[in-house]
């Protein structure tokens, strides 16, 4: 049962995935994005990392993915936005192509190796549980969780310099 | 209280490695044959996705909250990653009135 879930949810991801990428319509990829993320937070349910799940639900789908449909509206644009300058055919055959060789190299690096799996003595199901996270992260983690909020304030300052109207600049 | 979930007795890692890296190449195909800078990001973002199932998995397979609290550090960078990237490109859109990278090649001479 869980293991056809699995197989399940990781085909949708990554057929999900593919439409994103091969989509003509950008608000079509945010959609398929979307549900990725959702698929996503499905997988981290599976493996027990309760608070990755909401979290993921919520940063990514909630806030992220809207930040993008809306500058997608904004921008408004439409179906043929990509055909200003003609891709050749060509530079797709090879950024297939070289993404999948990427793919072969990596699968055949992980086919070598031996990862051990769950230790049976020392497991504890409560790893993702908001509890213990939260017991790490304000403790051992706490610099860098603070620090986060620095970045966070830069990245404000900058959107809003960056999205200012310059005086002098054709109206938009 | 301490069973061990299904997934990980009945679900090799293996398998989340060759998921995970099937994502993230698709993530690098997508930012190698697109030319709309917003797709382009989106790419990106599953490239970053990606990185974080494999990092969850791994950590909830050996019972690591390390893991799970980069993940969560991981997630914090891209979401201010997003908000400044995604004014770039409306910056640039004013400019060229376009999203397609392939008109933004100024620096290229």
């Amino acid at each position: 049962m869980t293991e056809s879930l699995f197989y399940f949810l990781a085909s949708l991801t990554l057929l999900c995935a593919l439409m994103v990428v091969i989509s003509r319509n950008p608000v079509h990829s945010v959609l398929f994005l979307i549900i990725t993320f959702f698929t996503i937070s499905g997988h981290y349910i599976l493996l027990n990392a309760q608070f990755l799940a909401a979290v993921n639900i919520i940063v990514y789908a909630g806030a992220i993915m809207v930040l993008f449909l809306f500058v997608i509206m904004f921008l408004n644009m439409n179906k043929d936005s990509e055909s200003r300058v003609k891709t050749s055919t060509l530079s797709k055959f090879a950024g297939t192509i070289a993404g999948g060789l990427l793919f072969v190299i990596m699968v055949a690096a992980v086919k070598d190796t031996t990862i051990a799996g769950y230790n049976a003595d020392t497991f504890t199901s409560q790893t993702g549980m908001v509890e213990t996270l939260g017991a790490v992260l304000f403790t051992q983690y706490l610099l860098p969780f603070e620090l986060a909020s620095v970045l966070f304030l830069v990245a404000m300052v900058g959107a809003v310099m960056l999205g200012k109207k310059e005086a002098g600049e054709q109206h938009f | 209280m301490n069973q061990i979930p299904d997934i990980i007795r009945t679900i090799p890692l293996n398998y989340y490695l060759y998921f995970s890296t099937a994502l993230f190449i698709i993530g690098v195909i997508g930012v190698l044959i697109r030319r709309n800078a917003i797709v382009i990001f989106m790419c990106v973002e599953l490239m970053l996705n990606a990185v974080n199932l494999l990092l969850t998995a791994i950590a909830s397979y050996r019972a690591d909250t390390n893991g799970q609290v980069f993940v969560f550090f991981i997630m914090a960078v891209a979401a201010a990653e997003v908000c400044v990237g995604l004014a770039i490109i409306v910056m640039t859109y004013r400019n060229t009135r376009s999203t397609d990278v392939q008109l933004l090649n100024n620096l290229k001479w």
